[in-house]
């Protein structure tokens, strides 16, 4: 017989005879469902471990997607940060070129309305230096047929007049300049009475004796006693009436928005404009010169 | 009954002629499976559990105890039908209890050799009970009266054989 001289090893060896026994029977033994207790066992045994690796793989997987997805994101989102950048920029573009488009089918509106009356169209392409004067600078000029107190008009109103003409650039004084000043007339009434700048942006009316009855509102037309621009050109509404001494203080506000001028047109000869569909034969089609977009 | 400790004296370990242990069992065996078919009441005999006993008694060493106990409780399975390992487990830890406790106490005595019987024959029970109840699912009563009678008799049958088993021994 085998002669083990330690307790601790009867012992030892007492569990593991035991525990083999006891495996034997497990192999045996079928519980109700026909399966070997082993088998139990060792599912019961390795069952827990499974869920737990299970568990703790999906764990580690669904960390790690979330993981990769939050970079994914994160890059995707720079991505899309710039193309919204992009966007923005090329929306704040095509808004500027769709304004651009609705002015230049207003001025060419206007022009073909007015198809007899030859004119230009001119792009603005710079300002005043001096604070003071109210005068821009369109990229047409001698080049171009562009003359000296040329009119200076947009659909909606008169501009100014030309001051200065270079080759290909020319000097446009506005209405709201103080030195400028229009034959205008109150449409309603017709009477009839300068107009000129203050430096501000309202004009003022400047010689309506006091008993003359002038409501705010009132439309302002250029007279054509100037000789510069055509008659029943807009000028601008009355914004505001004040008796005064001895003229009445009338204030006008300008129909054509001096301080946003983009494109202008540039009136090449004294002609009234009568619209063609009032008048269509008014004048021969060969003085209309060929209509043009500013450069 | 006297029972002496290991403080009293030195326990003496016993040595016994070659084949002895191996011929008591098989013959042990043998009976078992032989004598329920002649001798009506036989069936309440255990006498592997009585060699175990004697044997691990006597040689007073745990390791050896619980081998023999394991070698013979295997062989009764395979001769029944019950599932291999029942008394072999059962038999087993009587092997190891009785060496361990035959190693601190007298057992030469016959009333403690009566009495050993009759606790281990329990022993044995118990753990029969228990495993069947764990591993089998079989509730099996413990405290029957026939078990209380087959302690008895194996009690009783152990004081003879046991004192006929103590002339194996070398001298």
């Amino acid at each position: 017989m085998l002669a083990l001289p330690s307790r601790h090893r009867s012992l030892a060896l007492l569990a593991v005879v035991v525990f083999a026994q006891v495996l034997l029977l497990a192999v045996q033994i079928k519980r109700g469902d026909q399966v070997r207790l082993i088998r139990l066992w060792s599912v019961s045994l390795v069952a827990p471990v499974q869920r737990t690796v299970s568990w703790s793989t999906s764990k580690l997987q669904s960390g790690w997607r979330s993981y990769l997805g939050l970079r994914s994101s994160a890059q995707e989102n720079a991505a899309l940060r710039d193309e919204l950048a992009r966007l923005k920029l090329r929306n704040s573009e095509l808004e500027g070129r769709a304004a651009e488009a609705d002015r230049l089918a207003a001025l060419l509106g206007f022009r073909e309305a007015h198809r007899d009356v030859p004119m230009i169209a001119a792009r603005v392409i710079g300002a005043s230096a001096a604070g003071a004067s109210k005068t821009v600078y369109i990229n047409r000029g001698e080049n171009d047929g562009l003359r000296r107190n040329m009119a200076v008009i947009t659909p909606d109103g008169v501009v100014g007049k030309l001051i200065d003409v270079y080759s290909d650039a020319a000097q446009v004084l506005l209405l709201s300049d103080k030195e400028s000043g229009i034959g205008a007339l109150l449409a309603d009434t017709r009477t009839q009475s300068p107009v000129g700048g203050m430096g501000e942006p309202l004009l003022l009316m400047k010689y309506v004796t006091n008993d003359e009855k002038v409501s705010v509102g009132a439309r302002v037309l250029t007279s054509g006693q100037d000789r510069i621009f055509p008659k029943d050109l807009p000028v601008g509404t009355v914004a505001s009436v004040r008796p005064g001494n001895p003229f009445q203080e009338i204030r006008v506000r300008p129909a054509a928005r001096l301080d946003q001028l983009e494109e202008v047109l540039v009136l090449l000869s004294y002609q009234e404009l009568v619209p063609q569909n009032a008048a269509p034969d008014a004048t021969p089609r060969s003085a209309v010169k060929p209509a043009s977009v500013p450069r | 009954m006297e029972i002496r400790t290991q403080a009293d004296r030195p326990i003496e370990v016993h040595k016994f002629y070659s084949g002895a242990i191996f011929g008591a069992a098989a013959l042990a065996l043998v009976l078992q499976t032989f004598l329920p078919r002649k001798l009506p009441g036989a069936d309440l005999l255990d006498l592997p559990l009585l060699v175990t006993l004697y044997f691990g008694l006597s040689r007073r060493n745990p390791s050896t105890g619980l081998l023999l106990g394991m070698a013979i409780g295997l062989l009764q399975d395979s001769l029944g039908h019950a599932p291999i390992g029942l008394f072999g487990i059962s038999k087993t830890l009587v092997g190891f209890a009785a060496s361990s406790i035959g190693s601190r106490i007298d057992v030469e005595h016959p009333a403690s050799r009566f009495f050993l019987t009759g606790l281990f024959f329990y022993l044995q029970l118990i753990v029969l009970v228990v495993t069947r109840r764990l591993l089998l699912a079989q509730p099996e009563t413990l405290f029957a009266l026939n078990q209380l009678l087959a302690a008895l008799v194996n009690a009783v049958l152990a004081v003879g054989l046991f004192a006929l088993l103590d002339r194996l021994r070398k001298s």
